[in-house]
């Protein structure tokens, strides 16, 4: 029920949802556990090692669906491999063995499917906007997506080659604004790394960047956001040695606890 | 044993030509693993793309902004560095070894951190930036400066330690008798010191230059990536990683014939003669 509120609640919801998330925290956790023990992963009878190559943005989240996965299967280890996504790929079509990998974009699952890699058709399972982080205060007086015009202003986006960066460039061209960034981050992390030390007025960056900074930067969203929203697709990779685990940590991740826990996170269900 | 011999010595051992066995494996070893992994690059390289590659601008700025930030970068820790060299292996001055300690400490800093103490220190909201910032106007960030600030902070301790040792190995009797000859300590290092290290000075330049050329972590957290300005070469070729590892590949060579060539031919022109000195 709150999670369908929240649902109807699209481009100016993102700050209340984030109160909200605060709250909805202790819920989370406190539904995992019996959501957990219902799901097709009770039991505990996974084991051996978990290998999980999941783009960097899913870091947080993800960490927290191992632990409960472990805690459900003492047996087993989940471990994480945390990179650009297009970096994951290309070490998955150098053979990196893996069980599962989640991709911030399509295109880099796409080059994954290509290969050959995945067993069955990859799945999206969350979404996730752009939005405009500030230092705190605000003081470059950035209001929209226009500012980053102002050349008078210190911005930060991501590089073309990486997806919050082609997402921004697709942003731009939609709103027909020509950017003049001081930068081109190698990836988001780094840009929202510029606005917490102060270095630049703003930066493009994802919705769970700003959630997951906390205090440290203070998020604008915009409307043009809406124009490119990000899917993440998931998949079991045909080559993993472990199977099973790697379906239950896909289905956990596909369940009401991990879309609970994805949406505190800043993420959209899609 | 006196130079003198010491160098007899070598001279004969040279002559006889023979590797002792001891020796000849592990460095067999040593040239596989150090070059199969070039090998690898010019296997997996697209020949065909290189045209396209070469004449791309891009490309082009970013080489030409590696080689001259790496030069200007090596120019910097040639100045800062020889006399830093000099107080840590001549004066007698207490806690140098902690001096010592302290300015190899970008070796072992990881470079993204080291961008990371930049912006600290000389960011617009650092301990010294913000003072640059608010009188003059002057933000480092995110400029060329940024890019040299980085290179030169991560390379300049390769100068320095190389030549610390040299300055170490020199006959300090030569130093001595132009004292003794009226020659005062400033002279005495121009006309007497730097003549005498200078194959260490050279060395020290090399690979000051050739990690300047090749770095990444600082240059890319404190002067940020924007092409024609602060994308450097290995900038580049991360950022091609991302998209396109063919390009990638085709990019990395580049780097590598070009500073390959510049060391050679350096070599030939300057080390060369330097080695034939005393």
């Amino acid at each position: 029920m709150l999670l369908r509120t929240r649902l109807a609640l699209t481009t100016a919801a993102v700050l209340a949802l984030t109160s909200c998330g605060g709250s909805s925290t202790g819920s989370t956790s406190a539904g995992s556990s019996s959501a957990g023990s219902s799901s097709a992963s009770a039991g505990g009878d996974l084991s051996g090692t978990l290998t999980v190559f999941a783009a960097a943005s899913l870091t947080e989240v993800f960490g927290e669906l191992g632990d409960q996965l472990e805690a459900e299967n003492p047996d087993l280890t989940v471990q994480f491999n945390f990179a650009g996504s297009s970096a994951l790929a290309t070490q998955l079509t150098e053979g990196a063995p893996a069980d599962v990998f989640a991709s911030a974009n399509e295109q880099q699952m796409t080059v994954v499917t290509d290969a050959a890699l995945a067993e069955g058709t990859p799945t999206v399972f969350t979404e996730n906007v752009l939005e405009i982080a500030v230092p705190p205060g605000n003081p470059g007086d950035v209001i929209g997506l226009a500012d980053f015009a102002d050349p008078d202003l210190t911005l930060a986006v991501c590089a073309a080659a990486v997806p919050c960066g082609a997402a921004a460039q697709a942003v731009f061209a939609d709103a027909g604004i020509t950017p003049v960034p001081d930068t081109e981050e190698e990836d988001v992390k780094a840009a929202l790394t510029k606005v917490q030390l102060g270095e630049v007025d703003a930066a493009l960056v994802y919705a769970t960047d700003v959630q997951a900074a906390g205090d440290a930067v203070e998020g604008i969203e915009f409307p043009e956001a809406e124009q490119e929203v990000n899917s993440y697709p998931i998949a079991v990779l045909a080559a993993a040695p472990n199977a099973d685990a790697a379906q239950a940590f896909v289905d956990l991740v596909r369940s009401d606890t991990g879309q609970q826990a994805l949406e505190a996170a800043g993420f959209r269900s899609p | 044993m006196t130079t003198a011999s010491r160098r007899r010595v070598r001279r004969q051992g040279r002559r006889d030509g023979g590797v002792p066995a001891p020796l000849l494996v592990p460095a067999a070893v040593a040239v596989v693993f150090l070059v199969l992994p070039l090998v690898g690059l010019v296997v997996r390289a697209p020949w065909s793309d290189l045209g396209a590659q070469l004449t791309d601008p891009r490309v082009g700025e970013a080489l030409r902004l590696s080689l001259e930030t790496a030069t200007l970068a090596t120019l910097l820790s040639l100045v800062l560095g020889v006399p830093l060299a000099w107080v840590l292996a001549r004066s007698r001055a207490r806690g140098r070894a902690v001096l010592r300690a302290l300015v190899t400490v970008p070796l072992v800093l990881p470079p993204v951190v080291g961008g990371v103490a930049l912006f600290l220190v000389l960011g617009r909201r650092g301990l010294v930036g913000q003072y640059l910032d608010q009188w003059f106007g002057w933000t480092i960030p995110f400029s060329t400066t940024a890019v040299v600030i980085a290179e030169t902070f991560v390379a300049m301790p390769f100068l320095v330690i190389s030549v610390e040792g040299a300055l170490r190995a020199a006959d300090a009797r030569f130093e001595d008798a132009a004292a003794t000859l009226g020659a005062d300590r400033w002279t005495t290092f121009r006309r007497v010191t730097l003549p005498l290290i200078a194959p260490g000075v050279a060395a020290g330049a090399v690979l000051c230059w050739a990690r300047a050329l090749g770095e990444f972590g600082a240059t890319i957290t404190f002067a940020g990536n924007f092409p024609g300005t602060t994308q450097t070469m290995p900038l580049a070729v991360y950022l091609a990683l991302q998209s396109d590892p063919q390009a990638a590949i085709v990019l990395s060579l580049v780097l590598l014939a070009v500073s390959l060539a510049t060391l050679l031919l350096l070599r030939d022109r300057w080390l060369g003669r330097a080695g034939a000195g005393p």
